[in-house]
């Protein structure tokens, strides 16, 4: 079974390896609405999801955060991608599975995955 | 919501909502005693007697000016249709406590679900608000304080990829060694 102890060996480890991103840096925020309506739609595995693959590919200028109800609740679960100097691109009726693709072509490689977002789809 | 969990996380949502920067989060599971009975307690900016009459029923209030959401009306509606109910108390400046009791055996009583997930989900999302977790089924239990796993991380913060994977190890398995081990 996992313990605290082992948090003093990945800070002791942390700490040689990393600088600390600072708070302010200009980066990509992944902003998934969740909201009764987002979590009633299935926002906690899109969330998450999204937390892993962005920890998985160390992708350390992308934050994913949460907010509340977006304001169009049949479209949950809503993801919202902002960009410095982008456009925002807002991603509905998202799932664990569409996750993987809109990190590695839109966040990662710089193309919006179309067929997700709200112009295809409304 | 399809789970129990689920309402855990709205619940959740409405502390930090709230400004709270300290949530406690209690669930006992007690198939003898025949109840499932979890508890948020947050220190939040509270809610006046009328806000609470209104966040529990949202249809019969002559209010106005506020959104009031459905989380609370659709847990009370969860936990009414499984034998029990919620209670709710809140002070305005102190804080707000909110507790739903289940039917254990009930046949409309949704499932748990996932804790894990919820609990990962939502601790890696608020860097200023501490969670004190207690989950108890039967004899066995588990709990964490974020406070502590903070001290140990010495500043790391949980969206560390390493820190984030052992986190997540670290819930899945106490979670699932709660249902481990019972007579």
């Amino acid at each position: 079974m996992k313990s605290l102890a082992e948090l003093e060996a990945i800070r002791a480890q942390m700490l040689e390896k990393i600088t600390l991103r600072k708070e302010d840096d200009e980066g990509v925020r992944i902003v998934v609405g969740m909201a009764t309506c987002g979590i009633a739609a299935g926002a906690r595995p899109v969330l998450n999801a999204f937390m892993e693959e962005v920890a998985k590919r160390g992708l350390r200028h992308v934050t994913v955060s949460q907010t509340g109800c977006i304001g169009m609740c049949r479209f949950e679960p809503i993801v919202e991608v902002v960009e410095p100097n982008k456009e925002k691109v807002t991603y509905i009726k998202m799932t664990p599975e569409k996750v993987g693709r809109v990190v590695a072509e839109h966040i990662v490689n710089g193309n919006v995955v179309a067929e997700y977002t709200i112009g295809a789809n409304s | 919501m399809k789970e129990l969990s689920l309402h855990i996380l709205d619940i959740m949502q409405n502390s930090v909502a709230a400004g709270a920067d300290l949530v406690e989060i209690d669930i006992i599971e007690d198939a003898d005693a025949d109840i499932l009975k979890f508890t948020i307690i947050d220190n939040g900016k509270g809610m006046s007697p009328d806000m609470v009459n209104s966040v529990i029923d949202p249809f019969t209030t002559s209010r106005t000016t506020r959104k009031v959401g459905m989380g609370i009306p659709l847990l009370k509606a969860a936990a009414e249709a499984a034998g029990g109910g919620i209670e709710l108390s809140s002070e305005v400046g102190v804080g707000t406590a909110i507790s739903a009791t289940f039917g254990y055996s009930h046949i409309d009583r949704q499932p748990l679900g996932d804790m894990a997930e919820t609990m990962l989900g939502i601790i890696t999302s608020y860097k200023n608000v501490d969670f004190i977790y207690l989950h108890k089924v039967g004899a066995n239990e588990f709990g964490f304080d974020t406070r502590e796993i903070r001290a140990a991380l010495g500043g790391i913060p949980f969206t560390v990829p390493e820190v984030m994977f052992w986190l997540k190890e670290f819930l899945n398995e106490n979670e699932s060694g709660l249902r481990i081990d019972q007579e």
